[in-house]
């Protein structure tokens, strides 16, 4: 069972997950206290660590749209969080796949801040209200790269793969 | 079954005779650009050969691009460290394509790019960062990526488990009224068929329109295609193309003009006619917010920006200063300039362009990307509203998540500093 503690609109860019003007940090560990920092309440208590770790942030189309810093992913694994959005910007997935961000696009979901989700391999059930949608599965491309546990593990055993120059 | 430009440039790529949408492939890459965030890059980079025992190299030097644009010159000691860092791997690494920040060879890595000669038809051009888009206006297949995924590349030197786009054929025809353009266009179809309405797709360009369009006006639209949440933007090259490499690039090797097959496979295709477009406007805040200007005319604006990867060039600076010369910006009106390169700078100093903009009290600043997404310069103050050539409307987008951001063309953003307010350039400032 996962809570949810966030829900946002549809086209929600990385400008506002992570604001440019924070894009001099850039290391996993000093992102995470940049998270939706224009939402000072929510960005208060991700810092304050009232959000424990497996909430889930629920997202309605387009999420991650915009620029690709990856800052705005890494700064969401920071907090461990889980996101459920109706659709993913591109590039934003690819960052989430390749760092290891648990990203799951449901077409249809719905939620509310403190409902309680269980989420299972092709769909979510929301037990708060009862209603269930279907998980699409992320492109197929992409498994490989979540299977090795992200890209840096994944392109250091191609490139242990090739002879030594 | 025939292909798609990008399908073709992909098959080159991965060494095979065919392929479709939806194969996964790992193709060659032949440029692979980076500005500041080359720092995490490099991090990453590093990352891939930790414990290994293998010695950290770049796949091939040569075809790595790093570009200093984003906060130049730097805006705090953390930006100058990181951009430091940066200048001593390139030494270390021999990565020759090192634009520094200079007033002479230095810009925006979407101008210093095709302006170096950098791209070219046909090939794959990887950059971390979202309007790599852009490179499409000269026939190649360039989209962004993220820094870890770039770390890969330098690695690598192929792209892994890329999955063949899907294209949409857009055909404009027709030719534009005076002081309608480019940037009008794609907000245009940006508006059509919304933010997301080419996620995980290309767009391919065709039609008179753009046969007779200059490549400054088609990397506004490849630049642009991402706002429709596109993969990449693509105008097959063609004599404009190979005229742009020759001329302004200085390049004097063999091209080759990757064209579709007549019977190549679309998603889908739109058709656009341009005769009697107005002049648009995206509004806050989202980028497919778009409305003809009329329906925003008369919005005061507290400050104008034309500058930028999408508008900061030559013919951009040109058409703000035939409209600015011998009148002022309104008062309680700020004009900020910046040109997207040292060379653009140059000759729009040269042409009296910057003297014009400057007697009419527009700022000029050194190109780069500052303003457009607030890291640097032209930060919005609260409640107030910009209008701008830039890319993006997103809150928060120039600094401030109160301020509001227009997106509008060259000659909209110009006359409208004259009056102060939204002004449809047609109607005279």
């Amino acid at each position: 069972m996962a809570q949810v503690v966030y829900v946002v609109e549809d086209d929600i860019s990385t400008d506002v997950i992570y604001p440019g003007r924070y894009m001099a940090t850039v290391l996993p560990t000093e992102t995470p206290q940049f998270a939706f920092v224009d939402d000072a309440a929510f960005n208060g208590k991700l810092k304050s660590r009232q959000i424990p770790p497996g909430s889930v942030l629920v997202a309605g189309s387009n999420f991650g749209c915009g620029s690709s810093r990856e800052q705005a992913v890494s700064t969401l694994k920071g907090h461990e969080l889980i996101i459920v959005a109706r659709s993913v910007a591109r590039i934003f997935m690819q960052n989430s796949i390749n760092l290891g961000l648990r990203l799951i696009v449901a077409p249809g979901i719905t939620a509310a801040v403190g409902d309680d989700l269980v989420i299972e391999e092709h769909r979510i059930l929301n037990t708060t209200s009862g209603a269930v949608f279907p998980i699409e599965q992320l492109p197929r491309a992409r498994q490989a790269i979540v299977e090795a546990g992200g890209l840096i593990a994944y392109t250091k055993r191609r490139m242990l793969d090739r002879p030594a120059v | 079954m025939g292909m798609t430009v990008v399908e073709k440039i992909l098959a080159r790529a991965s060494g095979q005779a065919v392929v479709k949408a939806g194969d996964v492939l790992e193709p060659k890459v032949d440029l692979a650009m980076s500005h500041e965030n080359a720092a995490l890059v490099v991090n990453q980079f590093l990352e891939i050969y930790k414990d290994t025992g293998r010695e950290a190299r770049v796949w091939d030097p040569s075809r790595v691009a790093i570009i200093f644009d984003h906060r130049v010159p730097a805006e705090s000691p953390k930006t100058a460290t990181n951009q430091k860092k940066v200048r001593e791997f390139v030494a270390r690494h021999t990565i020759s394509k090192f634009h520094d920040i200079r007033g002479d060879l230095g810009g925006i890595c979407h101008q210093i790019l095709p302006e170096s000669g950098y791209v070219r038809p046909g090939a794959v051009v990887v950059g971390t960062d979202s309007h790599t888009t852009s490179h499409g206006a000269l026939g190649a297949f360039a989209f962004g990526i993220g820094a870890t995924e770039m770390a890969s590349v330098w690695t690598l030197g192929y792209a892994v488990n890329i999955e063949v786009p899907a294209t949409i054929k857009v055909v404009v025809n027709g030719t534009f009224p005076r002081l309608v353009g480019p940037k009008d266009l794609i907000l245009y179809l940006i508006g059509k068929i919304s933010s997301q309405g080419a996620n995980f797709r290309v767009i391919e360009f065709h039609g008179d329109t753009i046969r007779h369009m200059s490549t400054s006006g088609r990397l506004v639209l490849c630049n642009m295609s991402v706002e429709a949440g596109a993969t990449s933007g693509i105008v097959p090259a063609d004599q404009e193309t190979v005229a742009y490499i020759r001329e302004e690039a200085g390049v004097t090797d063999a091209l080759d003009l990757v064209q579709p097959d007549a019977d190549a496979v679309y998603e889908q295709t739109m058709t656009i006619d341009v005769s009697a477009l107005e002049p648009q406007t995206a509004c806050p805040h989202t980028v497919d917010n778009v409305k003809p200007l009329g329906a925003v005319a008369g919005t005061r604006v507290h400050q104008i920006v034309i500058g930028s990867c999408t508008n900061g060039r030559l013919d951009d600076i040109e058409v703000a200063a035939s409209l600015l010369r011998g009148k002022k910006v309104a008062q309680n009106t700020r004009m900020l300039v910046f040109p997207a390169s040292g060379r653009i700078y140059q000759r729009a100093l040269e042409r009296g362009y910057l003297a014009d903009l400057m007697r009419a009290g527009a700022v000029v600043m050194n190109p780069g990307c500052g303003p457009c997404l607030g890291v640097h310069e032209g930060a919005l103050g609260d409640g107030e509203v910009a209008l701008s050539t830039t890319n993006r409307n997103f809150k928060g987008r120039m600094g401030n998540p109160t301020g509001e951001v227009y997106l509008c063309s060259p000659a909209v953003a110009a006359a409208s500093a004259v009056t102060g307010v939204i002004t449809d350039p047609r109607k005279g400032a």
